[in-house]
């Protein structure tokens, strides 16, 4: 009996000995919940695994809670976690208790979207939202031809980065005179008859497309935000029976979008990857576990265009391609 | 009664302005087929207006009224398509899971006497956690035909009206008729407007106030169907921006915060409001920025009309 209790006990000591060496790295989504982030955490936890590192997780409540992930990173820290992979909620105020985090030697990697100041954070892995808006502009003007533009712009709301380069980087692979990839505002064009928000979701976008098509129904090129919004803008474009006649374009490669280009709802699709976002920032890690290296600046995680038609002078990757490296329900 | 009257009237009057402001901007606004988009547009948040009026009505708020909504959708969409259950049982399920929301709600108001603002703030995140689980953050598609027909229109006059539109009419009409004709009706603004008077006159507040929570959480599985037949999805996401708006168009409307007077169909008119601008600046070319400012300067005017007319009857003299 006693022999067993200490055979139980010697176990007991052993595992935390051997958690106490295993190096604990965080990571921290805007959400728990939305697709983009559950492949995240999924792609994260595999490479942990196969490195050897343990993985805890935490999350804002919903888009936009930054006190939710203030107490996941302080809660990260007390446990001893030596790397922190955190995708910002609000890009100014979570600087002070990254800095916190920063001051007792943890490294603070920034995925997905910036830190402001970007510097910051020690290092930033995410898409180039600019350039993801710049191929699906270029698609949209080669797959319009000749015809003249009407273009209507499904925006996020004013004043997001994200929302601002996605734009911007539309309208200048469109062929646009568009601002700069750090100009947070939304870029205006003679081409360009409506400009609405949908805050990124469906209900909105359909609204937002709605009016926008009161206003001109001679709409042919609809860019928007997120696919959420997209779908939502089919639906306002089906209702007037204008599917057909518009090219819709976005942003995203979830796997609902992906099977969006290949239904026809949309025309193409710019790919984003957070699974690389993930292992980018568990390798960087565990180099500066090991080593004490740390990574610095921006890496580009990538950015693919996913089209169900090609067009030409316009790379992209076929609708098969974009479900296998699709993030959400395949 | 000239108090009263500047409450109600107000709202119309603002509404028709809008409306005329509108018009001279763009010569689009003012068409059949866009004005029956924005009564299309304005169709879910009407509805969840009105079991909001009736909790506001009683001097309460309900906070979660968006997210219960959106409970009841992805109920509604989950059971039709990935269990395959006939339309009309899975409507009836997502509005029996938005009455229990309702029923919860009023429970804690009722028996654990907390206040609503709390208890619905309560709610509004339990309904969102449980719609994000069940749905597990993905869009339910491929909905069945029957789920959707209600955001079928038919031809009138040059335009085409979804009958949806026309439930959310009907149901307007249903709710003034039942607030200012039955006793029921009475009750609702008996108690909002004096608790304790009321239930010294013999009225069971407490069924009062349930039935009422009961009732909104009805309204919300309405709208949810609604949102359904709209979109043509169920979304995990649908509701957060009916959430405030809801509120916003009662109060825009002109029913007191405070309870006790205000008449449902002026949050018609509030809903009707915020459509309207959101839908005439989108017609001028304006950002969506100025709809927000817009609206919170509408939001202020409105409640302190409440007051000033408040006030006004005050004293003149006794008549609230």
């Amino acid at each position: 009996m006693i022999l067993r209790a200490v055979h139980v006990f010697a176990l007991i000591g052993l595992s935390s000995v051997a958690a106490a060496q295993q190096p604990v790295i965080g990571l921290i989504t805007k959400t728990s919940t939305n697709p983009f982030f559950v492949k995240m955490r999924e792609g994260a936890e595999a490479a942990a695994k196969t490195s050897g590192a343990r993985l805890i997780s935490g999350s804002g409540k919903n888009d936009g809670d930054n006190v939710g992930q203030v107490t996941a990173l302080e809660n990260m820290i007390a446990a001893g976690a030596k790397v922190i992979l955190i995708t910002p909620n609000d890009s100014k105020a979570i600087v002070p208790s990254i800095s916190k985090a920063r001051a007792k030697g943890i490294l603070v990697i920034a995925l997905d979207s910036p830190t402001d100041p970007v510097n910051a954070s020690d290092a930033l892995f995410a898409t180039d939202n600019y350039r993801a808006g710049t191929l699906i502009g270029r698609y949209a003007r080669a797959a319009l031809g000749a015809k003249v533009a009407r273009i209507a712009t499904i925006d996020l709301f004013p004043g997001h980065p994200v929302g601002a380069q996605r734009h911007n980087g539309f309208l200048k692979g469109f062929g646009l005179r568009a601002p700069e990839a750090a100009v947070n505002t939304l870029g205006t064009a003679s081409d360009v008859v409506c400009m609405a928000d949908s805050y990124g979701d469906q209900t909105r976008g359909q609204t937002a497309m709605e009016n926008c098509l009161q206003k001109n129904p001679d709409i042919n090129v609809v860019y928007t935000i997120n696919e959420p919004s997209a779908a939502g803008a089919y639906k306002a474009l089906k209702a007037k029976g204008k599917e057909k006649s518009v090219i819709l374009v976005s942003v995203d490669g979830g796997c609902q979008g992906v099977r969006d280009v290949a239904s026809g709802a949309i025309a193409a699709t710019a790919q984003q990857y957070p699974v690389k976002m993930a292992e980018l920032g568990v390798a960087a890690g565990m180099a500066f576990i090991r080593t004490g290296k740390k990574p610095s600046g921006y890496t580009d995680t990538g950015v693919s265009l996913i089209a169900a038609t090609k067009v030409r002078g316009v790379e992209s990757k076929d609708v098969t391609t974009g479900i296998e490296l699709c993030f959400g329900r395949k | 009664m000239r108090a009263r009257l500047l409450g109600t009237l107000g709202p119309l009057l603002a509404l028709i302005a809008a409306c005329l402001f509108f018009a001279m901007r763009s010569d689009r606004f003012l068409t059949a087929d866009n004005l029956s988009i924005v009564l299309q547009q304005v169709m879910v948040v009407g509805v969840i207006a009105i079991g909001q009026t009736l909790v506001i009505l009683t001097a309460g708020v309900d906070l979660s009224c968006g997210m219960v909504m959106s409970l009841g959708g992805i109920v509604m969409t989950k059971l039709a398509v990935e269990q395959q259950v006939p339309v009309a049982v899975a409507i009836a399920a997502g509005i029996a899971a938005t009455a229990l929301f309702g029923a919860i709600n009023g429970l804690l108001v009722t028996h654990l006497r907390l206040p609503p603002f709390i208890v619905t703030l309560g709610t509004l995140n339990i309904a969102f956690a449980i719609t994000q689980l069940y749905s597990n953050a993905q869009t339910v598609t491929d909905v069945p035909a029957g789920l959707t027909t209600l955001g079928n229109a038919f031809q009138l006059g040059g335009s085409s009206v979804v009958y949806g539109a026309l439930i959310m009419l009907a149901l307007y009409a249903v709710a003034a008729f039942a607030l200012s004709q039955t006793a029921a009706g009475r009750h609702v603004y008996a108690v909002g407007n004096n608790p304790e008077g009321a239930r010294l006159t013999g009225i069971a507040t407490q069924r009062v106030l349930l039935g009422v929570y009961l009732l909104a959480g009805v309204c919300y599985g309405l709208a949810a169907l609604l949102s359904v037949a709209r979109t043509g999805v169920g979304d995990p996401n649908a509701g957060q921006a009916e959430n405030l708006e809801a509120i916003t168009a009662v109060v825009v409307g002109g029913t007191s915060l405070f309870g006790g007077r205000g008449f449902v169909l002026s949050s018609l008119v509030g809903a009707l409001i915020v459509g309207v601008f959101r839908n005439g600046l989108t017609l001028m070319g304006v950002s969506s920025v100025y709809q927000m400012l817009v609206s919170g300067v509408l939001v202020i005017l409105a409640v302190a009309t409440d007051q000033f007319s408040r006030r006004l009857a005050q004293r003149g003299g006794g008549e609230t």
